[in-house]
């Protein structure tokens, strides 16, 4: 077929833009466009009565500032339970990850299975399953009182603990995925060559792996940061009314109050709050890639 | 699991193959004792909550609540499917992920295709910009959709869960999947269109082949993500109930067994996926 082999390089120009165009097209209007609303209903006056509410776009920077004022309590709750979440699931996560990285040996794989499976358990009824745990009446409860590191009225449901660890548990996989991956990537001749020139084994862990475990240790507190900031099952499963947290309100003034600006407000400053987290913490601990 | 969750386990699954390698790091013997006790101590943190779950699985609650343990039954396992609701919910639940899947896996793997495969202007931003669905709480996704849905007068339901979840599904499968692959031996196309066949041809017969189990991957992945999406469900959801809706709308009135025993279907379902997906991938690897 004459001129096959010139239409045929046409095609492959525009082939890409053809490829991406539906799936960003979809999230133009999906993702993107969202966002937009969101931002036009977080700085507009709402009327009308309280039956048929009306919204007015107004250039209402108001809402952010009684957004501020009125969940004060809640975002540095959000931001104490979730900056604690991430330091402790550092801490506990960077053990394990260590250990299946360097010492595991031939169970290495069985061992990254197990860390996974709990992704295939609900996330709702993961969070439940500690409920019972740390119930009341419970065992842990029991134990803890009866060798007296629980007062005897003592609880762990509904308090600050309980959502922290909550929010440490259900993102601790996360944390320990991509420790362990920077680890695993650490050439063992850098190791050799640290033991040749008599380099103590502590010496070459602070020097040599966690020098290089640093991306590891980014994208582990990021994926626990995030998800901890905006959540809400946990203060709401194991925490009380005195322990709501940021998503909570949003939840609430979206769904039940349907106070639609301030929750919109609310939501902006969620977000303002976790670029500010995730660009100081980038930059303190000097990476540019963020994978 | 999360967005978050399916994000970190494909930066395992593609991983190179774990390697066993002997011992260099030397923590001397007692640091090794205490390592190992640790970490032993966070996998079992890691469990217990599985293992009460599947244990309240085979309880028989005395109230409405499977709360404390009361007894050993079998009658729940018997009975999966006693509550119509939470079976209507969980069917629910299968549909959207059935259908969203199908939806995001085309749109992702064409996007995916063409990040790896062609060079176009705005290749970078494009991939700065599909991280941002994976990193946008999930509370302010949910948020801003049901604005949009609000502002266009959609009623909230079937349509706009299915809407959302596709939404969050194509970054994912398209990340998944473009890491899948990246380092494939590409060249087989241009020997297939030096042959003479068209590119349509060379698509179904050399590159779709090559990338079909990295597709298996990111749609089994992002079925699972789907079923147990909660948070941007909940606002978009209007009166349509899915299993996580089910299960939250039950901690607030009454807690049955069966939650559990589902529960605990999934969990072994995914196992055995998960193992025969491991294994096909090695089989391919050792062939």
């Amino acid at each position: 077929m004459a001129g096959g082999a010139s239409s045929n390089r046409q095609r492959s120009k525009i082939a890409p833009y053809l490829m991406i165009l539906p799936a960003l097209a979809y999230l133009a209007i999906f993702f993107v466009v969202p966002f937009w609303s969101l931002f036009r209903t977080s700085l507009s006056s709402s009327g009308g009565s309280v039956y048929l509410p009306t919204l007015t776009f107004a250039w209402d920077f108001g809402n952010y500032a009684q957004a501020l004022t009125a969940y004060q309590d809640q975002i540095v709750r959000s931001l104490t339970y979730a900056f604690a979440a991430t330091v402790i699931s550092l801490l506990i996560s960077y053990p394990l990850a260590y250990a299946i990285a360097f010492k595991s040996g031939r169970y290495k794989n069985l061992l990254l299975g197990l860390v996974i499976l709990p992704f295939f358990v609900t996330f709702l009824v993961r969070t439940l399953a500690w409920k019972t745990i740390l119930a009341d009446d419970g065992v842990v409860v029991h134990t803890l009182g009866s060798i007296g590191l629980l007062p005897s009225d003592g609880r762990l449901l509904s308090t600050s603990w309980a959502v922290i660890g909550g929010l440490v548990y259900n993102s601790m996989t996360f944390m320990i995925l991509p420790l362990y991956v920077s680890l695993e990537k650490i050439d063992p001749r850098l190791l050799e060559a640290s033991k040749d020139l008599y380099s103590t084994g502590y010496r070459a862990f602070r020097r040599i792996i966690l020098p290089l475990s640093i991306p590891g240790v980014l994208a582990g507190s990021l994926l626990v940061f995030i998800p901890a900031m905006g959540d809400f099952i946990n203060a709401d499963y194991l925490g009380s009314t005195q322990t709501t947290m940021i998503g909570n309100v949003i939840q609430k003034q979206f769904l039940v109050v349907k106070d639609y600006p301030g929750a919109a407000a609310l939501s902006f400053l969620l977000v303002a709050m976790i670029l500010v987290g995730v660009l100081s913490y980038t930059r303190a601990l000097g990476t540019e890639d963020l994978v | 699991m999360t967005l978050q969750e399916g994000t970190a386990i494909v930066d395992v699954l593609d991983g190179p193959p774990a390697k066993t390698r002997r011992s260099l790091v030397g923590t001397g013997k007692a640091g090794d004792i205490v390592l190992r006790v640790i970490a032993g101590l966070v996998l079992l943190y890691i469990f217990v909550p599985i293992f009460v779950i599947i244990l309240f699985s085979f309880n028989k609650p005395a109230g409405k609540f499977n709360y404390t343990w009361q007894g050993f039954t079998l009658d729940n396992w018997a009975n999966p499917f006693k509550y119509p609701a939470l079976a209507q919910a969980l069917k629910m639940s299968i549909e959207v992920a059935a259908l969203s899947t199908v939806v995001a896996v085309v749109l992702g793997t064409l996007l995916a295709i063409a990040l790896v495969r062609q060079r176009f202007r705005g290749n970078k931003a494009v991939e700065t910009f599909l991280v941002l669905p994976l990193t946008a709480p999930e509370v302010v996704m949910g948020a801003s959709l049901l604005t949009l849905f609000l502002d266009l007068g959609w009623a909230t339901g079937f349509g706009t869960i299915l809407i959302a979840h596709i939404a969050f599904e194509i970054s994912f499968i398209a990340m998944t999947v473009r890491a899948r692959v990246r380092g494939f031996d590409w060249t087989l196309e241009d020997a297939s269109m030096d042959l003479g066949a068209s590119p349509a041809r060379t698509f179904f017969k050399v590159t779709l082949p090559l990338i079909v189990p990295g597709i298996v991957a990111a749609a089994m992945l992002s079925f699972a993500l789907s079923l147990d999406d909660f948070i941007i469900t909940y606002f978009v959801s209007g009166s349509t109930v899915t299993y996580p809706l089910f299960v939250n709308a039950a901690v607030k009135a009454a807690v049955p067994p069966q939650i559990n025993v589902l529960a605990t279907a999934i969990l072994l379902i995914s196992l055995v996926l998960l193992a025969v997906g491991t294994l096909y991938r090695r089989k391919r690897i050792d062939s």
